[in-house]
C-alpha cells in the first residue's frame, strides 16, 4: 500500500523532497545566518564566531563517528558516557603528563568501542540496546572512578582547550581536520565503501566478502575514539573534569546533526558535509534562542521539533 | 529500529517433520529455553535477596523491605507502560522526562484540587505519547528518534512551567494526593497497592484481551498482523499512549509521595525502565514478553542497588555499572536462547 | 444439475502504475467448489491481480462483483472479512504466538467477561487443525512446526474465517512432497465444501493435478481461459510464454551453444562430502575447467544449500573443498573468494545488489581491495575495471553512477556477474542465473555463461528451468533431499532422463512422475 502510495506522488513534489533532504540543512544554516545578522546585535563579530564554533566542535567530533555507525544501519548511544569516561579517566591519569593521560583514555575508549562492536558485530545485538547498555555501564564507570566535579591545573590541557594558531582555536582545527580525514575516509578508502555496502546490504555485503564483523568493529572503535576526543577536548575547555554532566544528551545532539545533514538511519549513505552544517544548524538555532534571551526550555523543545522534522524529511528514503 | 529484525520463516528444509508429526526432542530445550527466559530473572532474584539477607542484618527487615518496594513502585508503573511498548517492537525513551512532567504537573495542580493533580499529568503526558505514537504508526519514523525528541521536548516542557526549575511546587499536606503517595495500608505504601494492582490489570489486558493479542502480534510480525485483521496503527497508537499515561501516572504518585515536583528526576529513568522490561524476559525484538518479568526485573534492580548501599564503601555509582553489565549478559543470552531456537 | 452459482466475476479489470501497464482490460470468473489456476510468467499481472482482488491496490477501471454484489475493497482485511482470504508464499502468521492465537487472532472467543477463553480457544484449534492434518500442542509457539504445518494453520484460518474464496499465492514452494499431498487433499475438499480457490503455481505438474479451470495472463493481458484438461502442457507453456508451438519444440528456449569443453582432466573445485545438519547429507560434486555442472533436483533439495556450503556461506559440520589443489577454510566467504570461488546467490535483491550503491561500486565492491593500496582507493583502476565490464556485458545504465536498485533485473544480474568476474574466479557458482529476468537479458546471460566455459572458468549451474539446465550443462549431478541421487553425462543429458532421476526409485510425488511420462 506504502509503495504504491509513494509512486503516485507527483514527481515535483518528490524532487522537491529530494532537494529538501539533501540540501535542506545548508539551507537552513544560510537562513539562520541571515536572520540573525539582521535581528542579533553583535552577531557579526568574530568573538561572537569563535564562541560559537569553539562550543560546537565537540558535537561535530562526536557527530562524526555517529555518521559512520549510522551508515552502516545502526547508532551509538554511548557516545556521551564515553565523553564522561574520557573526562574521568583524563582527571586520573593527568598526573603522569598529558600525553599518558591521553593514552589512558584511548584504551577506555577502545574498550568501550570493542565492547559495542563485539555485541554488535559478534553476538548479533541490535546497536541501539547493545550501546545502551554501553551507555549505562560507561557513564557509571566514570562517576566510579571519579564521582565528583574535579578542577584540573596542566597548562598542557588548558593550551589544548583555549590555545590557537594564527588566531584559530586548537578546537576548532582539531575539528575540521578530523572532519576533513572521516570524509576522506568515507569517500576514497576500501573502508569506506565497505562500511557504506554493510550499511545498505548486511547480506549482499557479506556473500561478496567483504569482511563485515571487522568493519562493523571498527566503526565502533572509531565512533568511541571520537567520542573521547571530543571528552577530552571538552574537558580541557572547561579546565575541570566533570563526568557527572559532561557529555550528557551529546548522543542526542550527534543523531541530531547526522540526521538533519542528510544522512538516513536506515544505512548505507554518510554525508559529512552534511553532518557538519548539521551540528552548525543546530547550534546557530540554540545560540539564536538563547541571544534573544529565550530560555533553555524553549531551546530544548525547538531541538526536539527540528529532529522530527528532519527524520521526518528524510524518511521517503528509507522505504526504497 | 525494526529494520534489521529479519523475520527468517523456519527453513524449508528443517520441516522434516510432516505436517502432523509433533518433534519431541526438540520441543523440550524448546520449553527449556523458554523457561530460562521467562523465569531467569526470578531465579536471579531469589538468590540476590538470600544471599543478601545473610549478609546484611539491616537487609530483610520490615523498614527496609518496605522501602524498597516503594522505590520501585514507581519505576514498576514506568516498565509496566515499557513492556507494552517492547512488545509491539517499539522503544520509548521520553518515559524519563515524562516522569518528570508528571510530577511537576501532579505538584502545580494540586493548588487547583486532587482532580487536576491526578488528571493533569496523565491528560498531557498522555498527549505526549499520542503524538509518540502517531509518528511512529502513522508517519512511521523510528521510535527511539521519536521518543529521544520527546523525551528533550517533554524536558523542555517541564522546564518551561518550572520557570527553568527555579520553582519547585509543593503539595499541601494532608491532601488526598498526598495521602496516595504517603499513606500506607496494612503496612506497605499505598503507592506499592496502586502498583500491584496496575500489574494485575496490565496482566490481564495483555493476556487475556484482543488488544493484548494485537500487541504481541504487532510485535511478532507487522506485517501478517496487519493481514490478519489487527489494527496495528491503532495498537501501537494505544500502547505509546499508555506508557505516557504510566508514566505520568508514575511522576504524579513520586511527587505526592516527595510532597513536592522535583524537577531533577527522571534522568535516566528511560534505562533503567527499558532495563528492567529486558532483564524480566521480554525480547527487545518484540512479540515476546511478560508484565510479571517486568515487575521482577525492577525488583531485581532495585534489591543490586540496595545491596550495593548496604555495603556502604561502594559508590552508588556502581549501580549503573552493575546494570548496564547486567543488561548486556541478558541481552547476549536472549541472542543465544534466540538464535538456539531458531535452529531448531 | 443446476451449474455452481456465479462467486466472483470480474470485468474489464486494469490497473497502470507509473510506465507500466501492469494489468489491461482482464477479466475473471470464479464458481464455487472451482479451482483455478492462475498462471503467466513474471510480470504478466498475476500478482496485480491478485491485489486488486484482495484491496491492496484500487483498479483504474473495471468491475469485481462479488457473489453478485459489486466491492471495492479499501483493505486486505476488508476483502479477508467478505470472503476473499489469500495465503500467501511465505507463511504470513506470527512465528512467536501459539499455534491457537495465530489461529483465533482477530475472533478469539471471549467468556462472559469479555475475557479470552483459552480453554475453548484451545479445544477448538485442535479440533480444526485435525481436519488438516495438524496434531500438534496448539499452546506452543508457531514457528516450532514445520513449513507445511505453518501453512496448514494459515488455510484453516482462511477457510474458519468464512472465505468463499481462497487464493493461493505458490503455496508448496516450499513444501514437503508429503506436504504438497496433504495440501492437495485439503484443497479437493475445500472444493466439495463450495469454496473457490485460485492457484498460483509456476509448477505445471501441480496445477494439472489439482486445478480444473485456468487463466493464462502474459503482459497484464487475459491471453487464454478455460478448463485445463483442454490444453496440453506443450500449449500452456507457448499461450504463457507467447510463443509459437513449433518454435518451442524445435528451437528450445535458451541460447545455450554448448561450445565449451572440460580442458583439464583434474577437477578446478573438488567439493567431498559436504553435510550440512538437516540440510546436506555428503554431497560431492567436481568440476573441471571449462565444465558446466548443472546441479538438477526439485527446490528443497539442497541445490543451494550445496552453493553456499562452497562457497562458505553456510558452515558445513563435515566435508571438505579443495580448489585448485588448495584445500578451503570452511565456513568464510572471504576464503574462498581468495581461493576463486565466487557465488552469485539465488535472492539477488536482498543478498546479491547493494541497492542503494552505484553500478560503479557494486561491480568494484569485491575487487575493491585488490584496487588499494594502504586501503586507499585508485580510483583510475576502479573506473578502467568498471568501465571494461560495463561495456563486455552489455550493462544498461544511465552511468556508472546510476544506483543498482534502479536497474531492471537483467542489469543487476549483469552487474553482479561483473563483480565476480573483475575477481578473475576460477570457479563460478549460479544460482537460478536467469531468474525473473527479461527474456533478452537471459538470452546474453545463457551466452555468457557459454563464453565464460569456453575460457576455461569451471561453473556450476543451478536453475529449476529445465531446459536451462539440460542445454546449459555439459554433465548434471542429481540432488534429492539433501543428497547425490545420480549423475547425467553426456547423452543422458535429457529432461526425461533427469525426470526419472528425480522421481528416483519411489517417485516423491505423482506429479512428477506423470510430468516424466509426458516428457
Amino acid at each position: 500500500m506504502a509503495e504504491a502510495a509513494l509512486k503516485t506522488v507527483p514527481l515535483d513534489k518528490a524532487r522537491a523532497l529530494q532537494w529538501l533532504q539533501t540540501y535542506g540543512v545548508y539551507a537552513g544554516v544560510a537562513l539562520l545566518l541571515v536572520v540573525n545578522i539582521v535581528i542579533t546585535p553583535h552577531f557579526l563579530s568574530a568573538e561572537n564566531f569563535r564562541t560559537q564554533a569553539v562550543q560546537v566542535a565537540p558535537v561535530i567530533i562526536v557527530a562524526l563517528g555517529m555518521a559512520l555507525v549510522i551508515g552502516t544501519e545502526g547508532v551509538d548511544l554511548s557516545v556521551g558516557a564515553v565523553m564522561a569516561l574520557a573526562a574521568s579517566v583524563t582527571a586520573l591519569y593527568l598526573g603522569y603528563g598529558l600525553v599518558p593521560a591521553l593514552l589512558v583514555v584511548a584504551l577506555f575508549a577502545a574498550g568501550v568501542g570493542l565492547a559495542n562492536g563485539a555485541l554488535v558485530a559478534l553476538v548479533g545485538v541490535q546497536p541501539i540496546v547493545a550501546t545502551l547498555a554501553l551507555m549505562v555501564g560507561g557513564r557509571g564507570l566514570a562517576l566510579v572512578l571519579l564521582p565528583q566535579l574535579e578542577d584540573l591545573r596542566n597548562p598542557q590541557l588548558a593550551s589544548l582547550g583555549s590555545g590557537d594558531v594564527l588566531g584559530i582555536p586548537y578546537l576548532i582545527l582539531i575539528a575540521a581536520v578530523l572532519a576533513l580525514l572521516v570524509a576522506f575516509t568515507v569517500r576514497r578508502t576500501t573502508f569506506g565503501r565497505q562500511l557504506l555496502a554493510i550499511g545498505d546490504s548486511r547480506p549482499a555485503a557479506q556473500l561478496a566478502g567483504l569482511p563485515v564483523r571487522r568493519v562493523l568493529i571498527v566503526v565502533y572503535v572509531v565512533s568511541a575514539l571520537l567520542a573521547a576526543v571530543a571528552g577530552v577536548l571538552a574537558t580541557a575547555r572547561l579546565q575541570a573534569s566533570d563526568p557527572t554532566s559532561l557529555g550528557n544528551l551529546m548522543e542526542l545532539s550527534a543523531i541530531t546533526a547526522v540526521v538533519v545533514g542528510g544522512t538516513p538511519l536506515t544505512g548505507g549513505r554518510v554525508n559529512i558535509a552534511g553532518t557538519v552544517a548539521g551540528a552548525v544548524l543546530i547550534q546557530l538555532l540554540t545560540a539564536t534562542l538563547i541571544k534573544h534571551d529565550l530560555p533553555p526550555s524553549w531551546t530544548q523543545i525547538a531541538q526536539a521539533v527540528v529532529i522530527v522534522a528532519a527524520v521526518y524529511a528524510a524518511r521517503g528514503r528509507g522505504r526504497r | 529500529m525494526t529494520v534489521t529484525k529479519t523475520q527468517a520463516p523456519v527453513n524449508a528444509d528443517d520441516g522434516t517433520q510432516a505436517a502432523g508429526a509433533e518433534p519431541v526432542g526438540p520441543a523440550r530445550s524448546e520449553r527449556l529455553s523458554a523457561l530460562v527466559q521467562q523465569h531467569g530473572a526470578l531465579a536471579v532474584l531469589v538468590i540476590v535477596s538470600l544471599v543478601a539477607t545473610f549478609s546484611f542484618d539491616s537487609f530483610a527487615t520490615g523498614d527496609n523491605v518496605s522501602n524498597m518496594a516503594t522505590s520501585s513502585a514507581f519505576l514498576a508503573i514506568v516498565a509496566l507502560g515499557m513492556t507494552f511498548v517492547i512488545i509491539t517492537g517499539g522503544i520509548d525513551l521520553s518515559v524519563g522526562s515524562l516522569f518528570a512532567l508528571g510530577g511537576v504537573l501532579a505538584a502545580w495542580g494540586s493548588r487547583h484540587g486532587t482532580l487536576v493533580a491526578l488528571l493533569l499529568p496523565l491528560v498531557v503526558c498522555g498527549a505526549v505519547g499520542v503524538v509518540n505514537g502517531l509518528l511512529v504508526a502513522r508517519s512511521r519514523l523510528a521510535p527511539f528518534i521519536v521518543t529521544l525528541a520527546a523525551m528533550l521536548g517533554a524536558r523542555g516542557l517541564m522546564l518551561a512551567i518550572t520557570d527553568e526549575g527555579a520553582n519547585t511546587y509543593l503539595i499541601g499536606k494532608g491532601s488526598f494526593l498526598a495521602e496516595l503517595g504517603q499513606g500506607t495500608t496494612l503496612g506497605l505504601g499505598n503507592p506499592v497497592w496502586i502498583t500491584l494492582a496496575l500489574f494485575v490489570a496490565g496482566a490481564v489486558v495483555l493476556r487475556r484481551t484482543r488488544f493484548g493479542q494485537h500487541v504481541y502480534a504487532v510485535g511478532g510480525n507487522e506485517d501478517a498482523a496487519a493481514l490478519m485483521g489487527a489494527p496495528v496503527a491503532r495498537t501501537k497508537i494505544l500502547v505509546y499512549t499508555l506508557s505516557g499515561v504510566l508514566a505520568g501516572l508514575a511522576g504524579a504518585l513520586n511527587a505526592a509521595w516527595l510532597a513536592s515536583g522535583v524537577t531533577i528526576l527522571g534522568n535516566g529513568m528511560e534505562l533503567e525502565a527499558i532495563s528492567a522490561v529486558v532483564i524480566g524476559g521480554t525480547l527487545l525484538t518484540g512479540g515476546l514478553g511478560y508484565v510479571s518479568g517486568s515487575l521482577v526485573g525492577v525488583l531485581l534492580l532495585k534489591v543490586i542497588q540496595n545491596v550495593i548501599n548496604q555495603i556502604g564503601s561502594l559508590d552508588s555509582s556502581y549501580q549503573q555499572v552493575v546494570s548496564g553489565a547486567f543488561l548486556a549478559v541478558v541481552v547476549v543470552a536472549q541472542t543465544w536462547l534466540g538464535r538456539r531456537r531458531q535452529l531448531l | 444439475m443446476a451449474p455452481p452459482a456465479e462467486v466472483l466475476a470480474v470485468r474489464g479489470l486494469s490497473k497502470t502504475f507509473p510506465g507500466v501497464r501492469a494489468l489491461d482490460d482482464v477479466d475473471l470468473t470464479l464458481h464455487a467448489g472451482e479451482v483455478h489456476a492462475l498462471i503467466g510468467e513474471n510480470g504478466a499481472g498475476k500478482s496485480t491481480l491478485i491485489k486488486l482482488l484482495t484491496g491492496v491496490y484500487r483498479p483504474d477501471a473495471g468491475d469485481i462483483v462479488f457473489q453478485g454484489r459489486p466491492v471495492s475493497f479499501a483493505t486486505p482485511l476488508e476483502a479477508q472479512k467478505a470472503g476473499i482470504s489469500t495465503i500467501y508464499q511465505e507463511v504470513n502468521l506470527i512465528p512467536l504466538l501459539s499455534v491457537a492465537r495465530n489461529l483465533f487472532l482477530g475472533r478469539e472467543p471471549r467468556n462472559r467477561f469479555g475475557l479470552l477463553d483459552f480453554a475453548r480457544m484451545h479445544r477448538e484449534a485442535e479440533e480444526t487443525l485435525r481436519g488438516y492434518g495438524v496434531r500438534v500442542d496448539v499452546r506452543r509457539p508457531l514457528r516450532s512446526l514445520g513449513v507445511g504445518a505453518q501453512q496448514m494453520v494459515a488455510l484453516a484460518r482462511a477457510v474458519a474465517s468464512e472465505a468463499r474464496i481462497v487464493i493461493m499465492d505458490e503455496p508448496t514452494s516450499s513444501l514437503e512432497p508429503r506436504e504438497v499431498e496433504t495440501l492437495f487433499s485439503v484443497i479437493r475438499r475445500l472444493r466439495d465444501e463450495g469454496i473457490a480457490v485460485v492457484y498460483v503455481s509456476h509448477r505445471l505438474d501441480e496445477l494439472y493435478a489439482v486445478c480444473d479451470t485456468v487463466t493464462v495472463l502474459r503482459d497484464g493481458r487475459r491471453v487464454h481461459h478455460g478448463r485445463l484438461a483442454d490444453l496440453d502442457r506443450l500449449s500452456l507453456v507457448s499461450t504463457m510464454l507467447g510463443r509459437e508451438l513449433g518454435e518451442v519444440r524445435s528451437e528450445g528456449l535458451t541460447k545455450f551453444t554448448g561450445d565449451h569443453h572440460a580442458t583439464d582432466s583434474r577437477p578446478v573445485l573438488q567439493a567431498t562430502d559436504l553435510t550440512v545438519p538437516h540440510q546436506l547429507h555428503g554431497v560431492s560434486v567436481s568440476i573441471r575447467p571449462g565444465e558446466v555442472v548443472g546441479l538438477g533436483g526439485l527446490l528443497g533439495s539442497g541445490r543451494t544449500e550445496t552453493a553456499k556450503a562452497i562457497s562458505g556461506a553456510l558452515p558445513t559440520s563435515s566435508g571438505r573443498v579443495v580448489v585448485a589443489g588448495t584445500p578451503l577454510r570452511g565456513g568464510s566467504t572471504p576464503a574462498a573468494i581468495r581461493a576463486g570461488v565466487s557465488l552469485l546467490p539465488e535472492d539477488r535483491k536482498s543478498e546479491g545488489i547493494v541497492p542503494g550503491l552505484s553500478v560503479r561500486e557494486n561491480i568494484s565492491l569485491a575487487v575493491l581491495p585488490r584496487l588499494s593500496r594502504f586501503g586507499l582507493v585508485s580510483e583510475a583502476r576502479v573506473d578502467s575495471i568498471v568501465n571494461t565490464f560495463i561495456e563486455r556485458l552489455r550493462i544498461k545504465a544511465s552511468s556508472p553512477q546510476q544506483k543498482v536498485g534502479e536497474l531492471s533485473g537483467g542489469n543487476q544480474q549483469k552487474v553482479l556477474l561483473a563483480r565476480w568476474l573483475a575477481m578473475n574466479p576460477k570457479v563460478l557458482l549460479l544460482d537460478e542465473p536467469t531468474r525473473g529476468i527479461d527474456v533478452g537479458a537471459k538470452a546474453e546471460v545463457q551466452k555468457l555463461v557459454d563464453e565464460l566455459a569456453a575460457d576455461g572458468l569451471g561453473v556450476l549451474l543451478i536453475s529449476s528451468d529445465l531446459e536451462e539446465l539440460i542445454e546449459g550443462s555439459d554433465r548434471v549431478v542429481v540432488l534429492k533431499d539433501g543428497a547425490v541421487v545420480g549423475e547425467l553425462t553426456g547423452d543422458e543429458v535429457t529432461e526425461d532422463k533427469l525426470m526419472r532421476t528425480i522421481a528416483g526409485d519411489a517417485p516423491a510425488r505423482d506429479a512428477v512422475e506423470g510430468a516424466a511420462t509426458d516428457g
